[in-house]
């Protein structure tokens, strides 16, 4: 590896914690897929671009959904367009390298430059669906059987693996990669990193914003807690809708920003009302702006 | 290097293999430690630990190994305890703090030892016990030069505290978690099948070529359907008033339970207590609701896989004597356990999920019911492994 030196330390619009760079940094030193989990909303897929940006490669991005299986990564054969072009003539189809078209991880090895390759959220797929990727994720290499070629990596990719947990993993993958788990980020935090969205932000208004946030957050029993993407629309929607600090407090503007779930805002409601809330006056107010 | 925290991590429960281990050396060998305890508790937590349910393990097994460089852990939660009601911190005078200039290190932590085989309490200020705001040098908020702090705040932390703080107790899988994992360990239930409707979308290679050949070589595509969960699933509910301490986790289950994802069909249905003549379609278990027991069983085949969900805790006579029911209003002809043994014996696949922690069940109230009825059906407790046991039952007849 010619690239040890090339040490990831976050980005300017993204914060990492310290235990987040050093996992990266291991994973891109080893020259191990780096598998990060973690709840919704804690920037798993933003770390990727960040990665990318920071280190200055480019980015390449295979979204998998249900119905994607792994060879799809690699390279799609179009039997069905071939056999058409056969059917008119129009084409030239003894050549069956016009048809293999590569996928993500091949398009990676296949780059003249190091790239970062992100496969966002593996556990989209099928189960055995990470089974199947592993030897090339290993090994940097895969054959094309129609055509008898390999295609090998030119400069091992950087990759990115996110999960939502939705599907267990199996161990033998879970074995090759390196794993980060993305932790809630505490208010200290989180602070650094609504500012680096939000750097013009009022001080008064932040404080405000996240005193409630965590406040909610805090609230046991709700089902989708709300996280750093929905407190980072949550300011904006502050910002733009030209909300005042005290108000915030007072009536938690724009709350269906913050709480998707009917049950979270009734469990929310009833929290309102109960003695242990005196900042806030009565849930009316909330209803009313909801 | 090391090789017995491996076998400590093991010993912990981590699942950790050679091929992980190896890993972790090439980077120390790398110098990715950076020589620091701290690099090194997150750069073997990264090798070494696949999911976040195993950090808490890890975070036991790393205080463990590296014990010696802070209090031991089984005590210090103890200690932390006694520690929770705190005196405001204190303010020392330069002439008090003339008594404490002679301290030696291993003499203190020998102290803090025999000091917590000795106090039975919590205490709090004094010169003497683990405490607080007080010059012992035990405890937190208070003064000594070289006291050991316990609990409380701390700035530059050091792994081996950042790992007695287990923040990550909250994600082990033997407790009881949320709908996702519900969801996860539901995902066994599944029984491909491509005989079931929906858009034909999948190539049908073999259906192609005959198809091509009869047309006389003119290209036909022909396409199948792709293949689809066919598990059919009935949750049967307790709604009772012994189950409202449960109420939370059980709607975990039943959202897990319920997301339009995997099964072909899902009913859901509710008894108080036990089943008798009458099966309920609301929780409120309102006699307009009702449905026969028997209609109810004819309606639903015996290829639905069958959850009970209750604690199965009762009076006895609620399940063994007719006429038991506890609804006053109502009458049962045969006793309840009789319409279990009914409905266990109807369906080819059915289970017991209890909220009760299976450790209770031969201690609660509800034993004697508890017992009775796991004889009729596999009972398991309502928690993600518990689940995943009960999913695995579900697969094989019984």
């Amino acid at each position: 590896m010619q690239e040890q030196n090339a040490f990831f330390c976050g980005t300017e619009d993204y914060i990492a914690s310290e235990e987040l760079q050093n996992s990266v940094n291991v994973a891109v030193s080893l020259g191990r897929p780096l598998l990060i989990k973690g709840e919704p909303g804690t920037g798993k897929t933003m770390l990727a671009r960040s990665i990318a940006d920071g280190l200055g490669k480019e980015l390449l991005i295979w979204n998998i959904k249900s119905t994607i299986k792994a060879k799809d990564g690699l390279y799609i054969y179009d039997t069905v367009q071939r056999l058409y072009d056969s059917q008119f003539g129009d084409h030239d189809v003894s050549d069956i390298r016009h048809y293999i078209k590569m996928g993500k991880i091949g398009e990676a090895f296949l780059s003249d430059e190091r790239v970062v390759l992100l496969i966002d959220e593996i556990d989209k797929a099928d189960i055995e669906f990470p089974n199947d990727l592993l030897w090339e994720l290993d090994i940097m290499t895969f054959d094309i059987p129609e055509t008898g070629e390999t295609v090998r990596a030119k400069h091992r990719p950087i990759v990115i693996i996110t999960s939502n947990a939705e599907k267990e993993l199996p161990d033998a993958f879970l074995r090759r990669c390196i794993f980060h788990y993305i932790a809630f980020p505490d208010a200290a935090m989180m602070t650094r990193i609504v500012r680096v969205h939000h750097p013009d932000l009022q001080q008064k208004l932040l404080e405000e914003a996240m005193d409630a946030f965590y406040w909610i957050r805090g609230i046991a029993g709700l089902q989708k807690k709300p996280s750093t993407s929905e407190l980072l629309d949550w300011v904006q929607a502050l910002v733009v809708g030209g909300i005042s600090p005290e108000k915030i407090a007072r009536e938690l503007p724009f709350l269906g920003v913050l709480i998707k779930k009917d049950q979270d805002f009734n469990a929310l409601l009833q929290r309102l009302q109960h003695p242990d809330a005196p900042k806030r006056t009565t849930g009316a107010g909330i209803l009313r702006n909801w | 290097m090391f090789i017995n925290f491996f076998y400590m991590l093991k010993a912990h429960g981590v699942p950790v293999s050679i091929t992980e281990w190896m890993m972790l050396m090439e980077a120390l060998g790398r110098g990715m430690a950076l020589s620091s305890l701290s690099a090194f508790y997150y750069l073997a937590r990264a090798v070494l630990v696949k999911s976040e349910t195993y950090y808490d393990r890890y975070d036991l097994a790393f205080a463990g190994y590296f014990k010696g460089i802070e209090t031991p852990l089984e005590l210090t939660e103890k200690v932390l305890q006694w520690l929770e009601k705190a005196l405001p911190p204190r303010l020392i005078s330069l002439a008090e703090r003339k008594q404490f200039e002679n301290w030696d290190l291993d003499e203190l932590r020998r102290q803090l030892e025999e000091r917590l085989r000795e106090q039975q309490g919590e205490h709090h200020g004094g010169g003497k016990w683990i405490g607080t705001g007080g010059t012992s040098p035990f405890g937190h908020s208070g003064y000594h030069p070289a006291g050991v702090r316990i609990g409380g705040e701390s700035v530059n932390k050091s792994a081996v505290k950042v790992a007695a703080e287990r923040n990550f107790r909250g994600f082990r899988t033997d407790e009881t978690i949320g709908v996702r994992q519900f969801e996860l360990a539901l995902r066994r239930l599944r029984q491909l099948s491509s005989k079931v409707e929906g858009p034909e979308e999948e190539l049908d290679l073999d259906e192609t070529i005959q198809e091509t050949a009869d047309k006389g070589g003119l290209l036909h595509l022909a396409w199948a359907r792709s293949r689809k969960n066919t598990v059919k699933v009935v949750l049967i509910m307790d709604s009772g008033g012994s189950m409202v301490p449960h109420l939370r986790i059980c709607s975990r289950l039943f959202t897990a339970i319920h997301r339009p994802s995997h099964f072909k069909d899902l009913r859901f249905l509710y008894f108080h207590n036990c089943i008798y003549q009458h099966i309920y379609l609301d929780a409120a278990c309102r006699i307009d609701s009702a449905l026969r027991t028997e209609d109810f069983l004819r309606m639903l085949g015996p290829d639905y896989k069958a959850i009970f969900l209750g604690d199965a805790s009762m009076a006895p006579s609620e399940l063994i004597m007719p006429g038991g029911a506890i609804d006053w209003y109502y009458n049962n002809d045969e006793p309840g356990i009789n319409w279990l043994r009914r409905i266990a014996g109807h369906f080819s696949h059915a289970v017991w999920l209890n909220p009760i922690p299976a450790a209770y069940w031969d201690r609660t109230e509800g034993t004697f019911t508890i017992n009775m009825i796991r004889e009729v059906f596999p009972m398991f407790e309502l928690t993600v492994e518990g689940l995943e046991k009960a999913a695995k039952k579900l697969q094989v007849r019984k």
